[in-house]
């Protein structure tokens, strides 16, 4: 095998804060600290460095000032960059009201942009999803689809219902409600065990590499 | 005192195993499958006295579920025994889709996550690459995630490696590029369906856009005819669905971590997705469904070790739970 110093040194060093993270599990010690501050601060000089590269110099600054003769300056970044340096007056709180003006046109803009985009694709196509044909469009749907279809709107319609709070919850009305939390209860459910599932997938991961990557005792 | 001897008896013996793997003295270990079935057995009748202790008013402390899920996930690693996974609908449809898309098309692949969601998503991406590969698919490579872009190189590295992908000589800005990260989230989704070049003038490496013949003549999404998402939270998957499938008609399948799939389903039930790999398992069922078996299907076994652990403790903490409430009432009359 063909490994460097430094190939060696980067694998203990990543043996010893994963080992150190997985230390929490015991109780709370001085070695899960060190690694928890360290993940956070390389995070944060990760992010600052990629940022700075990629969008300060890599976009604003190799676009307004382009060493490339052939291409011209983009003039409309200037505008994002006052903006953005307006963000950064929070720092001084005489002039900290400033800032709104880049935040309200982030959020004016991240609003019209989804106002679209969520009501076309999460309203009207899911609503149209929702009450589709429960024996299919040709009444050719195989019988899981039917019940598939079924459950769908049972569940959705139930769901909705139970909260519906300007209506006591009593009669069929509140039998409704009652399906209702049932449905949620398999859809929370679902999702616990697919949240289990991803959580045990990341320690496989981890034990993959001290096993496996690091000690060399698994394939 | 014991624990500090402890730690250096076990760092002692990972360095003696650290050295020796690298000098040639050890190799890697492997259960047969006897060795297999009977280490479940143990795993398995053990985890029955604990529950026997409980009833019995001996509650095991968190510490313990904790060993038991680290062994749960260790110990299938090394053991021989193979598991069948079944194919789920979703994962079916996306390869169904993905066979229908001819060689020589332009197909997008993007890498929305980081490290921490690697164990799921890697697997994928690097079975995806090696269809993608092996169906001279032309692939345009990016991340809306700062470390995704190198988590596609990592893959990159890997199957390019590999003896018949090594074969079909694929050329960097012919048959891949790498656009690398660009900032923005659902903003450069958007751009994107107008121009590709205004988001990535220059490649991961720097190369000027118009230098890389494979995406000098895209434009945008209508000159891509597939994309495939690989996403692990904001933005991803829901971000591609909302900007760049319903809005420009983009054909997508996607790879989600297990905690983001279930609220993808929808899209797939109602067409705007093509299909979707949820998780390691749905890491195992492309593998599955291409014929070759890697990292997904390998940890299927510890998945599902753990997870009947989980199931186990969860039994066991409910016994727990009635003992003590039964103790309490007893105390009270």
């Amino acid at each position: 095998m063909n490994t460097g110093i430094m190939d060696h040194l980067a694998l203990w060093t990543a043996a010893f804060l994963t080992l150190g993270i997985i230390s929490f599990l015991y109780r709370d010690n001085v070695w899960y600290k060190i690694c928890e501050a360290v993940f956070v601060g390389a995070s944060a000089g990760y992010w600052f460095v990629t940022y700075f590269w990629d969008n300060i110099y890599g976009k604003f600054w190799v676009g307004v000032f382009p060493g490339d003769p052939s291409r011209s300056p983009d003039y409309a970044l200037l505008v994002g960059g006052a903006l953005g340096l307006l963000m950064l007056m929070r720092l001084i709180p005489k002039i900290g009201w400033l800032s709104r003006w880049p935040l309200a046109f982030i959020v004016g803009a991240t609003a019209g942009l989804n106002l679209i985009g969520y009501f076309a694709s999460n309203v009207m196509v899911q609503v149209a999803d929702t009450v589709r044909p429960l024996l299919g469009a040709d009444g050719g749907a195989s019988l899981y689809d039917v019940i598939g279809n079924v459950v769908v709107a049972v569940g959705t319609f139930t769901a909705l219902i139970y909260f519906f709070f300007s209506k006591e919850h009593k009669g069929a009305f509140g039998g409704a409600a009652k399906v209702g939390i049932f449905v949620l209860m398999v859809t929370f459910g679902a999702s616990f065990g697919y949240t289990v599932m991803s959580r045990m997938s990341l320690l496989i991961g981890r034990i993959d590499f001290l096993l496996g990557d690091w000690l060399g005792l698994i394939k | 005192m014991f624990r500090l001897l402890l730690i250096i008896l076990v760092v002692a013996l990972c360095a003696i195993w650290y050295v020796g793997r690298h000098a040639g003295w050890f190799g890697s270990v492997s259960f047969s499958p006897a060795v297999s079935l009977l280490v479940s057995i143990m795993l398995g009748l053990s985890i029955v006295w604990i529950l026997i202790l409980t009833i019995r008013g001996k509650f095991a402390e968190r510490r313990v579920v904790f060993l038991y899920v680290g062994i749960a996930v260790a110990m299938p690693l090394f053991m021989s025994l193979t598991q069948k996974v079944a194919i789920s609908s979703e994962a079916q449809m996306l390869y169904d889709y993905l066979q229908k898309v001819p060689p020589g098309s332009k197909v997008l692949v993007t890498f929305d996550y980081d490290p921490p969601s690697a164990a799921e998503l890697q697997p994928m991406a690097e079975s995806f690459l090696r269809y993608g590969f092996a169906h001279d698919f032309k692939m345009i490579i990016f991340g809306l995630w700062p470390q995704g872009p190198q988590q596609a190189n990592l893959a990159l590295t890997k199957i390019l490696d590999e003896p018949d992908i090594r074969a079909k000589l694929p050329v960097y800005g012919v048959d891949y590029v790498n656009l690398g990260f660009q900032s923005g989230n659902e903003f450069v989704i958007q751009r994107l369906g107008s121009d590709f070049k205004s988001m990535f003038p220059a490649d991961y490496q720097g190369t000027p856009y118009d230098s890389l013949p494979l995406v000098r003549n895209v434009r945008n999404y209508a000159n891509v005819d597939y994309s495939f998402n690989l996403s692990a939270g904001y933005p991803g998957t829901k971000e591609w669905v909302l900007f760049a499938v319903d809005r420009y008609g983009l054909k997508m399948g996607a790879g989600n971590t297990a905690v983001q799939t279930t609220g993808m389903y929808p899209y797939v039930r109602s067409g705007q997705l093509l299909g979707i790999l949820g998780g390691m398992n749905g890491a195992a069922e492309f593998e599955q469904l291409t014929g070759t078996l890697a990292k997904g299907t390998k940890f299927m076994l510890s998945q599902s070790f753990s997870h009947l652990v989980v199931v186990a403790f969860i039994v066991i903490g409910n016994v727990a739970y009635f003992m003590h409430e039964r103790r309490k009432g007893k105390r009270s009359l």
